[in-house]
C-alpha cells in the first residue's frame, strides 16, 4: 500500500467514525466499493426475485380487496428494484452486467425465494414474516455509512409497513375463520419459519465479510443481534395468535427475556444459498424469460426516441 | 458517464428525479431512473417515485448534465463563504438602551 492510499484510507476511516455519509464520488477503498456493489446488488436481486413467489398467487387472491394489495406490494417490490439497481450504479457497476450476473446464475439472492408459495396462508405469512425480517434488516441498514444506499433505504422502510400489515390482516382473518383457516396458518407457518430465521445470515462467528463490513458501517449489527430482536417480537405474536412455533427446543430465558431457539439447519441453508433450493431453478428461468420477453418494449421505446431525435424534436 | 446514444450495454439513459413533494416545498433529490427519452423518463419517475400520491411535482433530467462540485476541491470552494461569520445575525449585538447614542 503506498504512503498516500495509507493516508486516505486513514482519512476515510476517520470520516466514517466522525458519522459522516459517504457519495458516490468521494474516495473510497477498493474493498469498501467492492464490498457494497456485492450487497446493493444482492439486495435489487432479492427485490426482484421477491415478486416472483407473491405474483403467483395475483391471479387467485380470494378477493378484490385482497388483489388490490398484492399488485400493489409486488409493484412497490419492484420499485425497491429499482431503487436499489440505482444505488448500485453509482459505485460503477452497469446495471446490465448486474442483470448478466443475476441471469448467469452468478449473483446471489435471499434464500427465503426459493421455497414454494403453496397456500393463500403463505401471503399472509410472507407479509407478516419475510417483510418482517426484511424491515428489522432494512431499518437498521438504513444508517450506514453509503449515502445512496441510506437514502434508498429509507424510502423502502417508508413502504415496508404495509406490507407486513396486510400480510398480518390475511393471518388474522384466517385464523378468525375458524379451525380450517387456523390449520392453513399454522401449516404455512411451519414452513416458513425457519427459512425466515436464516434470512439473517449466518452466525456472526460464521460470516466472513462481518469484520470489514462492521468497520466500514455497510453493516451496523450482527446477523445474531437482528435475528433475536426478530424472534422474540415474532415469538409473541405467534402465540398471541395461538401459533405453535415448530421448535421443541424453543424456551423462554428468563435471565437475558428473551426466546432460545434450537440450532437453524445450516445445510439447508447452504443448499438453498448454492442453487439447490426447492425454487432455485424456477425462479431463474422465471426472471430470464421476463427479461427476454420485455427486450422488444427496450428496443421499441429506443426506436421511439430515435425517430424524435431524427425529426428534430424531443418527445416532450 | 456514457456519450449519448452510445451506451455499452442494454439499458437506457440514466436520469435524476427531483420531487416537490408538498405545497410550498423544494424539489429534492429522489434518486435515479433508466429512461429512452423524456416522456419515458417521466412516467418511470412517476411509477417509481410517487406510488402514494404526495408528489406535488416532478422533475427529471439527463444525469449526465449535472455539473457538480468536485469532492477533493470542497473545501477549497465553499472556503469563501465559511470564514464570514459577519454574515450572521449571530455577529451583532446591542440592547435598545444602548449608551453609544449618548456618549460624544
Ligand atoms: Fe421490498
Ligand atoms: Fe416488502
Amino acid at each position: 500500500m503506498s504512503e498516500n492510499t495509507a493516508m486516505l484510507e486513514e482519512q476515510f476511516r476517520r470520516r466514517i467514525a466522525g458519522g459522516e455519509t459517504i457519495e458516490p464520488n468521494d474516495w473510497m477503498p477498493d474493498k469498501y466499493r467492492s464490498q457494497l456493489k456485492r450487497l446493493i446488488s444482492q439486495h435489487a436481486h432479492s427485490e426482484i426475485i421477491g415478486m416472483l413467489p407473491e405474483g403467483n398467487w395475483i391471479t387467485r387472491a380470494p378477493s378484490l380487496r385482497r388483489k388490490l394489495a398484492l399488485l400493489a406490494k409486488v409493484q412497490d417490490e419492484a420499485g425497491h428494484g429499482h431503487y436499489l439497481y440505482s444505488a448500485a450504479e453509482t459505485l460503477g457497476i452497469s446495471r446490465e452486467e448486474m442483470f448478466d450476473q443475476l441471469h448467469a446464475g452468478k449473483a446471489k439472492y435471499s434464500s427465503i425465494f426459493n421455497y414454494p408459495t403453496l397456500s393463500w396462508a403463505d401471503m399472509g405469512m410472507i407479509g407478516w414474516l419475510v417483510d418482517g425480517a426484511a424491515i428489522i434488516n432494512q431499518t437498521t441498514m438504513a444508517k450506514c455509512s453509503y449515502g445512496p444506499y441510506s437514502r434508498a433505504l429509507l424510502r423502502i422502510c417508508k413502504e415496508e409497513n404495509f406490507h407486513k400489515k396486510q400480510g398480518m390482516e390475511v393471518i388474522a382473518m384466517l385464523i378468525a375463520s375458524g379451525p380450517k383457516g387456523k390449520a392453513m396458518v399454522q401449516e404455512s407457518f411451519d414452513r416458513f419459519w425457519w427459512p425466515t430465521l436464516m434470512m439473517f445470515g449466518p452466525h456472526d462467528a460464521e460470516s466472513p465479510n462481518s469484520p470489514d463490513m462492521l468497520k466500514w458501517k455497510i453493516k451496523l449489527k450482527g446477523n445474531d443481534e437482528l435475528r433475536q430482536r426478530f424472534i422474540d417480537m415474532t415469538v409473541e405474536q405467534a402465540h398471541a395468535w395461538g401459533l405453535t412455533i415448530p421448535d421443541p427446543h424453543l424456551k423462554f430465558n428468563e435471565q437475558t427475556r428473551s426466546w432460545e431457539t434450537g440450532e437453524i439447519d445450516w445445510k439447508e441453508f447452504q443448499a438453498v444459498i448454492n442453487g439447490n433450493g426447492p425454487c432455485n431453478h424456477e425462479r431463474m428461468e422465471a426472471r430470464r424469460n421476463a427479461h427476454d420477453n420485455g427486450a422488444w418494449v427496450r428496443d421499441a421505446a429506443r426506436a421511439y426516441e430515435a425517430k424524435h431525435r431524427r425529426n428534430g424534436g424531443t418527445t416532450v | 458517464m456514457n456519450a449519448p446514444h452510445q451506451q455499452p450495454d442494454d439499458q437506457w439513459d440514466l436520469w435524476e428525479v427531483f420531487l416537490q413533494e408538498g405545497e410550498n416545498e423544494p424539489h429534492t433529490h429522489a434518486g435515479s431512473i433508466r429512461a429512452a427519452d423524456a416522456e419515458n423518463a417521466l412516467q418511470n419517475a412517476r411509477d417509481v417515485f410517487s406510488r402514494r400520491g404526495a408528489v406535488k411535482n416532478l422533475w427529471i433530467v439527463r444525469s449526465r448534465d449535472i455539473v457538480a462540485t468536485v469532492p477533493g476541491d470542497t473545501a477549497s470552494f465553499f472556503e469563501p463563504g465559511s470564514d464570514k461569520v459577519y454574515r450572521h445575525p449571530q455577529f451583532y449585538r446591542f440592547t435598545l438602551a444602548d449608551e453609544l447614542w449618548k456618549k460624544p
